[in-house]
């Protein structure tokens, strides 16, 4: 059985975010950590192989850098990763995200379970799961909390408005997990010194067979024209209670049309 | 010269100061309070290895360096010295005198456990009246048959009491002139061990005053050979204080980060108190005192990782290491004026857990004879 679990390299969060002023992207150090999100991913498919004997492939799409981010993966336990790195794809949006990583995935073969987050928490669009579910040809179980394995049966407890929905699913699937699901491990320095020496296969889009005006920019059909700040925020307004402050603050929140 | 941690070791440090940071950092204080020694920490720690760190993989261990464990040492001290002495106490004090001294099946029996974090092995050298002077041990041990009978205390014992401790190794008189080391398993008839001293710092740290009445335990037991007690001693005593020296630095790390953070933050006078000298003065020698400390304590950890002697530069390392822990401690308490002398910041908690890094392990004064003999003194 093979795994393929969805990573994403991003910068440290701890540390402020820049953008090239020309291209407006990110710009992208040579450091980067795993996206905090795919750890749970990460963890839920080697909870899955450890109990079914599985394989856990990482698929990853973005400079690959000094590839710590993938390590980190590795080090949980993670048995290879494909990191698809190429100059072109800066800019992609996530149709073409999701175009490259199932290419990936399908030139690995044999894969029966397809893992993501549900969201990264650089680019926070949300719709990669589905979309490579889709294009797959597979089902996509979204947001899930709980993951069971049932012989070639996916089942899953998938958050809803309310509460949860079970929902269940022949491999191979996809399925995005939320945080929390499960508890990430910290790697051992067992793990650590092991991912020094596990293969990282580091594809261009052509080596995946897809054409140079398919992604990027262009390819995604999309253009960041500008990137404005955040209107700082302006200074409140001051009740002073003199007995009737309540009154102003119904009416605020009439005025808001939260009561 | 370099003894640059590599790409790995700091991946590892990452590792681990996110668990401080994480499963450690917030309960420290409630820890601390409380005098609880947290065992499901431990636990988590086990499962990341810490316990198993310099051991080779045939014993469950994760075959890496002593300055592994110093990094691991001195990014939980960075937040909580507490759990810091539990690991430094039962990896160097607890399972190396096993892996070390220990026979195959010694080693066999007992070290999978430990490395594993699933036991805790404590050591039990120090006694009431025998402190520096190790050489003044009066605990006994009387071959009986196949067994050997011991009568003694020991004195501070860290480890000794928690749910999982598995064993101590005692230091005791076989002979006139003859110190050997026998493994006393827990639960033992005859071993008992007091209730928890009341402790100015290392409050989360579980230490026991033992007490051995007509304990029988195994010839078997003995570890290493009869009469070499003292000399094993001595032998593992440099390693114990490289990672005590770890463990300072890393309260020094943290009273900085601590410091530094709050004077940023505190306005006093209109503008952030890290703006005046006296302030931002103290943080800059505390940084200075930081790297200082880190540098002597990584260079002689990386001498024994080359299998080199480093007695001189563990004892310099150790003494170094603790005497600007305590002043860094102080200054930094100083930094946060009345926030400092109350529980809820971490600093009063570093001020009265830096202490006993002057004591434990040799105190500074037997540092300075070691490494005044080695210039050839006859002190």
């Amino acid at each position: 059985m093979k795994i393929a679990v969805c990573a994403k390299q991003i910068p440290d969060p701890a540390t402020p975010y820049s953008l090239d002023p020309e291209t407006h992207f990110v710009v992208r150090p040579n450091d980067q950590v795993l996206d905090d999100t795919d750890r749970y991913g990460v963890e839920m498919a080697l909870q899955l192989a450890e109990a079914n004997d599985a394989e856990v492939v990482l698929v990853s799409m973005g400079p690959a850098g000094n590839l710590q981010g993938v390590r980190q993966a590795l080090a949980m336990g993670a048995d290879k990763a494909i990191v698809v790195d190429d100059e072109g794809l800066r800019g992609s949006g996530a149709l073409v995200t999701a175009k490259v990583l199932a290419a990936a995935i399908q030139q690995e073969g044999g894969v029966d379970l397809v893992i993501t987050g549900t969201e990264s928490t650089d680019g926070y669009t949300g719709v990669v799961p589905q979309q490579i579910a889709a294009l797959l040809g597979l089902p996509a179980l979204s947001f899930a909390r709980k993951v069971e394995l049932d012989g070639t049966t996916l089942k899953v407890e998938r958050i809803s408005a309310t509460g949860y929905d079970d929902v269940e699913c022949p491999l191979p699937a996809v399925v995005a997990v939320t945080s929390g699901a499960v508890e990430p491990r910290y790697p051992t320095f067992k793990g650590i010194m092991a991912a020094k020496s596990k293969p990282v296969e580091q594809p261009t889009a052509a080596d995946l067979g897809i054409a140079a005006d398919a992604i990027g920019e262009a390819g995604s059909g999309q253009e960041i024209t500008s990137v404005e700040d955040a209107p700082s925020r302006t200074a409140g307004t001051k009740i002073v209670d003199e007995g009737e402050a309540f009154q102003a603050i119904v009416e605020l929140l009439e005025k808001a049309k939260v009561i | 010269m370099d003894f640059a941690p590599s790409a790995e070791h700091e991946a590892f440090r990452k590792v681990v100061r996110e668990f401080a940071e994480a499963e450690v950092a917030p309960h420290a204080e409630e820890w601390d309070r409380t005098h609880r020694f947290p065992l499901d920490t431990v636990r988590a720690m086990g499962e990341m290895g810490l316990f198993g760190l310099p051991f080779p993989e045939e014993y469950g261990g994760m075959g890496a360096d002593l300055l592994t464990l110093c990094i691991a040492i001195e990014e939980l001290a960075r937040v909580d010295s507490s759990i810091a002495i539990t690991l430094e106490a039962a990896v160097g004090l607890g399972a190396n005198p096993i892996f070390r001294f220990g026979t195959e099946e010694q080693k066999r029996a007992w070290l999978p456990d430990l490395t594993a974090g699933k036991a805790l092995a404590a050591f039990g050298l120090t006694e009431p009246d025998a402190g520096s002077d190790a050489g003044g041990t009066r605990t006994r041990a009387v071959l009986d048959g196949d067994e050997w009978v011991l009568n003694g205390t020991k004195a501070f014992i860290t480890n000794s009491g928690t749910e999982i401790t598995s064993l101590v190794t005692v230091t005791a008189r076989t002979g006139p002139d003859e110190i050997s080391t026998i493994v006393v398993p827990a639960g033992t008839p005859g071993l008992v061990i007091e209730p928890a001293y009341r402790k100015m710092g290392w409050r989360a740290s579980d230490t026991h005053e033992v007490r051995l009445e007509d304990c029988r335990v195994p010839a078997a037991n003995l570890l290493g050979e009869r009469g070499k007690g003292f000399r094993q001693f001595l032998e593992i005593l440099d390693e114990g204080r490289i990672a005590i020296a770890a463990l300072a630095v890393g309260l020094t790390q943290g009273c900085l980060d601590e410091c530094t953070a709050y004077a940023n933050d505190r306005r006093a006078f209109g503008a952030p108190i890290g703006s005046y000298q006296g302030i931002a003065f103290k943080c800059a020698d505390i940084a200075v005192a930081a790297d200082a400390a880190r540098l002597l304590t990584y260079r002689a950890a990386w001498l024994r990782d080359r299998g080199e002697r480093a007695t001189r530069e563990a004892a310099e390392a150790k003494l170094f290491a603790s005497e600007a822990a305590v002043t860094a401690a102080r200054e930094a308490t100083q930094v946060f004026g009345g926030y400092g002398f109350v529980d809820e910041t971490p600093v009063s908690r570093f001020y009265r857990d830096a202490k006993v890094l002057e004591i434990g392990e040799g105190t500074s004064e037997i540092q300075r004879i070691v490494i005044a003999r080695t210039l050839g003194l006859p002190v």
